[in-house]
């Protein structure tokens, strides 16, 4: 198994009303070749940011991607010409988003905007095109892939629109599936129908996803590794089984603390005390300090580092090591 | 294009039956076609040549011989007032494409890149807006000089910064939609951006000021017109009538009368027509 990306020491930050919002600071992580990739926190902790800046989608003005490397399949993504970029959007690395409402373009028939994508990248006939159309509809199990290449996004419901956008994204067999929170805006059982599509296309394609959610749940169902952010930093990253059975990072335990179970009888949810920092003033050192029940002597002067604390688990917390303590 | 063709018939339909509830618009769409299609019979329907006048019969009252009278040169009305709506017709056809296609991609541009070129031609377009409608054409027929060709370019000029607004401010909105981001994820470039996911998307509001522009470049034609301006004698133009008729106020009220009420009704057809357009149209009554 090889590295399919990599991300060392991103540094994306947005520019507002003459304030910088440090919005990631020093995320590095990598993706190994067909494996799924969970990328999990609050509103906020950059997670969306992290997605956009591997496609080199940040908005400029009034974002930008300050420092660090991409590297995909050895390509520097940050320093590539934007027509390169564009070549490997929608056919080396395509993107899921949440609002399966939205994300398609309404004008234009199902059928004809997947033909446009499948004819961008690949030299196909319209006629071939169309056929790979509803061979991609067919695979991911649309009902009537004819008949819904006729229709219009609007005709379709939520979750045949989420299918047919990741037929869409998958026509091209990108080497990475980027899902934006895929089943946030779905119900319940459309979302388990979703994710169990998102799992098959993974092993039929052989495509890495990097899976971006709030939902612990959908991590611990999907994931084979996971990354925890917080603030625009990562502060723990595991294996799934790992990260469930031995949280370290206080933020992580917080987070798993807070999920609610079925068997337990309780008047109120568990909660982290204090709220998510503003990230155009983020807090000195660690950037959960304030929050954290454990902080001790160096936590507010010295960004913990992401350090190995067992075999595979990485940790940025002074806990487990990495930063001098008094004793 | 067949692609286009096959999708507006699924939203025409929709929008069709939500236009035949509203019996204004409805009103308005029927003198609109009546109009169109007066325009281009003209030479069939009228009973005699427009430029073509017996002084023996000057300024006659509404007969059989003549249904809606003569003018001071003994012309037929009815049959100035039936060419006239060509001329209008190709005033405004003429003059609203020019604004629509110019201020439709200065909109486009403008809002999609933002920025220092945005900020310039919005400017551009504020001092265009800051002058009084006629009083900018006016000007810049004083400059371009009188007569057809440069009243239609006047009333496309002045016309512009409307449709450079309303584009642009759609396609700010749609530029923050994921479809947008999802097409640039997929690896679109500007080019189709704009001419196939913001041009599409914007034609709602596009055709309904068209369709109201309509009635404003009528009026200001044959307001230019009426001072000298614009079409010039003997070309029946309902403008150019109308300062014909001026004279005989008291005595033939009938002259002024008629291409007055052709004026007021087509502008109001398009402006009924229009209103009922964006209300069906408009996408917050979509489903």
């Amino acid at each position: 198994m090889s590295t399919l990306l990599s991300v060392r020491n991103l540094k994306t930050q947005f520019y507002s009303a003459g304030r910088t919002i440090y919005a990631l600071d020093e995320v590095s992580f990598d993706i190994e070749e067909g494996t799924i990739f969970g990328l999990v926190g609050e509103t906020g902790c950059g997670k969306s940011v992290t997605a956009l800046s591997i496609l080199r989608l940040i908005p400029y003005p009034p974002g930008k991607i300050v420092g660090g490397e991409i590297r995909f399949r050895g390509k520097d993504l940050i320093n590539l010409p934007e027509d390169e970029v564009r070549s490997i959007r929608g056919k080396e690395i395509s993107m899921i988003f949440q609002e399966p409402m939205t994300s398609l373009n309404p004008v234009f028939r199902i059928g004809d905007q997947m033909i446009e994508v499948i004819m961008l990248h690949q030299r196909l006939g319209k006629r071939q095109a169309l056929e790979k159309a509803v061979e991609m509809l067919e695979r991911v199990h649309m009902p009537e892939a004819r008949k819904v290449m006729k229709q219009f996004p609007h005709q379709l419901s939520g979750g045949m629109r989420q299918r047919a956008m990741i037929a869409m994204e998958l026509s091209c067999r990108p080497f990475l599936l980027i899902a934006d929170e895929p089943t946030t805006a779905l119900d319940v059982t459309i979302q388990a129908q979703i994710l169990r599509l998102i799992r098959e296309m993974e092993r039929e394609f052989r495509t890495s996803i990097l899976l971006i959610t709030h939902d612990l749940g959908v991590i611990a169902e999907m994931c084979d590794r996971v990354a925890v952010m917080y603030a625009g930093s990562i502060v723990e990253e595991a294996s799934v089984e790992n990260i469930f059975e031995d949280p370290k990072h206080p933020y992580t335990k917080g987070l798993w603390g807070a999920i609610p179970r079925i068997e337990e009888e309780k008047e109120n949810l568990a909660v982290i005390p204090g709220i998510v920092p503003d990230l155009s003033q983020p807090p000195e050192g660690c950037k959960f300090h304030p929050r954290c029940p454990f902080r001790f002597d160096p936590c507010d002067r010295i960004v913990p580092p992401l350090l190995q604390a067992s075999s595979g688990h990485l940790v940025a917390c002074f806990l487990y090591g990495g930063g001098k303590t008094n004793d | 294009m067949n692609e286009t063709k096959v999708i507006q018939t699924g939203q025409i339909a929709e929008v069709w039956r939500r236009l035949k509830r509203n019996r204004a618009a409805i009103a308005g769409g029927v003198i609109v076609l009546l109009f169109v299609l007066i325009s281009i019979l003209a030479p069939l329907i009228s009973p005699y040549p427009p430029n073509e006048g017996d002084l023996g019969k000057r300024l006659r009252p509404p007969s059989s011989e003549n249904l809606l009278g003569t003018d001071p040169l003994g012309r037929d009305l009815l049959s100035r007032v039936i060419y006239g709506a060509r001329i209008s017709l190709q005033i405004q056809i003429i003059a609203v494409s020019i604004a629509m296609v110019i201020g439709t991609l200065l909109g486009m541009v403008g809002g999609y890149y933002g920025g220092k070129l945005d900020h310039l031609m919005m400017r551009l377009m504020d001092i265009l807006l800051a002058f009084p409608g006629i009083f900018l054409a006016i000007s810049i027929i004083a400059v371009l000089g009188p007569g057809l060709t440069n009243l239609m370019l006047a009333a496309g000029i002045y016309s512009i910064p409307q449709f450079a607004r309303i584009v642009r401010g759609s396609v700010i909105s749609l530029k923050e939609k994921e479809f947008i981001e999802a097409a640039r994820a997929v690896g679109e470039n500007d080019f189709n951006i704009i001419f196939r996911y913001l041009l599409p998307n914007s034609m709602a509001p596009i055709i309904v000021q068209t369709t109201l522009r309509m009635a404003t470049v009528l009026l200001t034609a044959s307001g230019l017109s009426f001072l000298g301006l614009g079409v010039q004698p003997p070309t029946a133009e309902w403008g150019a009538m109308l300062s014909n008729a001026r004279a005989y106020l008291i005595t033939a009220p009938h002259v002024a009368t008629v291409p007055g009420l052709a004026i007021m009704l087509v502008v109001m057809g398009f402006n009924l027509f229009g209103d009922g357009l964006r209300d069906s149209l408009d996408p917050r009554l979509r489903d």
